[in-house]
């Protein structure tokens, strides 16, 4: 590794022990001899397997639930529906006030998505589990979906969640996060050109190579030790205790060992059934997710439409820009009130621009609930951002690298957000990047700096 | 559900055991053996998370019914190291960082094992041939790829 000291020579100091050089992981002597321990190298005597029976309709009334027959399985130990479980409606969020409760554990008189948890069957063995869940019976009552974020939106369209009244959060600034600078129609009105552009994604599934799962101990001082995968430990300790009313020192959460994440792991979805099924039956419990239920259950992220709109001059500067974004919560909110408001933070992306006008929206649909995921509420923004970048380069005859140059912020440029840019660096990066890439670019470019008027 | 008795050969020692008929080789060393090593990932065969070597060849043990394997000898990356001292597979992938959440790795070691076995000087085509049956999210496989042929490289008997 090269470290390029002529940057930032009057801050660096460059007494670096660590950094250029390669260090063992602690991690990796377990992994190449099979013995770190993933929760589901746990394994208890008399251990139960949870199965779920899920929805097969993307948003139904629920008339009636009959598990006699599911019951009556040979090896079925216990059987639970919402009334079981003691807070059945809560939001992962709520841990940091942001409300409202919105999503049940298990379903209590509707479903909102293909594939909500509705019946949970503790059985001897996995087998016994599945064929058991196949005999839950459940009669529903189908009801119109929406699964378009802007159908979703529209006037009469079905409410999805009730819990919310529309089909959008409600933020403490309205329907949408808002960012307000300058006067953005004065930007367009004076702008050689005006470029808008509409961009949208789907939803992208982590694919850990470890489904979701956990696996649950009752110990004999009335605490339940659990073994999981999760990435957010104290969101799911702190989750279970409101889910199951249960205090904290009653529950020991054992994780670290994570077989691949993403961030999809995020969300506090199995192991507050699981503990409530081994606190019933006084039984070890495992619930892990087949692949199918990885894939087509477990939260992806989240689909989005971006629609920007931006004023260029013909010398390269971006006079204006306006975004909305729409981030598709599907059913429930878990992280997903929070990834649209960072989009809102996020943009404009990394350029000064003196007229900016932002309104982001998380948007509720009868779609698998979304939710976090490498650079949640913010990549599928940058890929919008930046191909736009590259349509406006292209309409106005510049080059792709150096209209980014010109745009790009540097230290003391006052961001839409009213925060003054520090430690940009961007324009550094840039540099570097076309020396790398070989990527031809003006020499007064090569010679700019990101410090507070440097060229 | 009736049991079968199982008998094979695992890491060199001998293992017995009365399983449910119908048990996959992996949940049978799993959850009966208490060998953790091979992983489930998909339970169908599509991630190799799960690959042993039954009588010298790569097989997936979540698609073996483990009442098949009698008999077998089995190879299991837990049973790799000898003496505490790492196989030159284990090695490469600890020196050159071909490991991350580690979940793919000892599918990944058993393939390449299976590899070396037979082809001791491979090509970079053959690495990537012989691991194309095994998922790894992570990484990305170019670390993984380099970590086999330097483990190849290693062997005294490809020298110069």
């Amino acid at each position: 590794m090269e470290l390029r000291k002529s940057y930032f020579a009057d801050v660096r100091k460059d007494d670096l022990h660590e950094i250029g050089q390669p260090r063992p992981r602690s991690d990796s002597p377990g992994h190449v001899t099979g013995r770190t321990a993933y929760f589901a190298d746990r394994n208890f005597p008399g251990m139960l397997h949870l199965k779920m029976v899920r929805s097969p309709h993307h948003h139904a009334r629920i008339r009636s639930i009959d598990t006699s027959e599911a019951e009556k399985h040979p090896g079925v130990i216990k059987v639970l529906t919402a009334k079981d479980v003691p807070h059945n409606v809560y939001t992962i969020l709520i841990l940091i006030q942001v409300g409202p409760e919105d999503e049940t554990v298990l379903a209590d008189g509707k479903v909102r998505w293909k594939g909500e948890a509705v019946v949970a069957v503790l059985a001897e063995t996995e087998r016994a589990a599945q064929e058991a869940a196949a005999k839950v019976k459940v009669d529903y009552e189908v009801l119109p979906a929406v699964f378009d974020m802007e159908e979703a939106l529209k006037p009469g369209a079905p409410i999805v969640n009730e819990y919310h009244g529309q089909n959008y959060y409600l933020y403490d600034s309205g329907a949408c996060r808002k960012v307000r600078f300058g006067d953005v129609e004065a930007g367009f009105a004076q702008a050689d050109h005006v470029l808008e552009q509409s961009y949208q994604s789907s939803p992208i599934e982590h694919a850990p190579t470890e489904t979701t799962g956990c696996v649950v101990a009752p110990e004999g001082n009335d605490r339940f030790t659990c073994h999981t995968n999760t990435q957010a430990m104290f969101f799911t300790l702190d989750n279970t205790s409101i889910i199951l009313q249960m205090p904290g020192s009653k529950l020991h959460f054992v994780g670290g060992t994570v077989g691949g994440g993403f961030g999809g792991k995020v969300d506090v979805i199995v192991e507050p059934i699981a503990i409530l099924g081994a606190k019933l039956t006084g039984r070890p419990v495992c619930f892990i997710y087949s692949r199918e239920e990885e894939m087509q259950i477990s939260s992806p992220r989240a689909a989005e439409k971006v629609v920007i709109k931006d004023g260029v001059m013909k010398d390269g500067r971006i006079v204006a820009r306006k975004v909305t974004g729409y981030t598709d919560a599907g059913a429930y909110s878990r992280h997903s009130p929070y990834g649209a408001q960072k989009g809102a933070g996020h943009y404009p992306g990394p350029y000064t621009v003196p007229n900016v006008w932002i309104d982001t929206y998380c948007v509720y649909t009868n779609r698998t609930p979304s939710s976090a995921m490498r650079g949640f509420g913010v990549t599928i923004g940058d890929f919008a951002l930046e191909v736009q970048m590259d349509k406006l380069a292209r309409l106005i005859g510049m080059d792709p690298l150096e209209f980014r140059f010109i745009n790009a912020y540097r230290d003391g440029d006052m961001k839409a957000h009213r925060q003054p840019t520090e430690g940009a660096a961007l324009i550094e990066c840039m540099q570097e990047a076309a020396r790398v890439a070989n990527w031809p670019v003006a020499e007064k470019y090569m010679a700019m700096s990101s410090y507070k008027n440097g060229a | 559900m009736a049991k079968v008795p199982v008998q094979f050969t695992l890491n060199g020692s001998e293992k017995a055991e009365f399983i449910d008929s119908g048990t996959t080789l992996l949940n049978a060393l799993r959850d009966k053996i208490g060998d953790t090593s091979p992983k489930g990932g998909c339970h169908q065969g599509t991630c190799g998370a799960c690959s042993v070597i039954i009588d010298g060849e790569l097989r997936l043990s979540c698609l073996m019914l483990a009442e098949t394997c009698n008999g077998a000898t089995i190879t299991t990356t837990s049973g790799l190291a000898v003496g505490g001292v790492l196989h030159p597979l284990q090695r490469a992938f600890l020196d050159t960082f071909a490991t991350q959440c580690g979940f793919c790795t000892p599918g990944m070691i058993m393939a390449a094992k299976v590899l070396l076995d037979h082809t001791p000087n491979p090509s970079r085509e053959d690495v990537v041939e012989a691991l194309s049956g095994n998922i790894c999210r992570c990484t990305g496989y170019e670390p993984i790829i380099r970590a086999v042929l330097a483990a190849a490289r290693a062997n005294p008997q490809n020298a110069a």
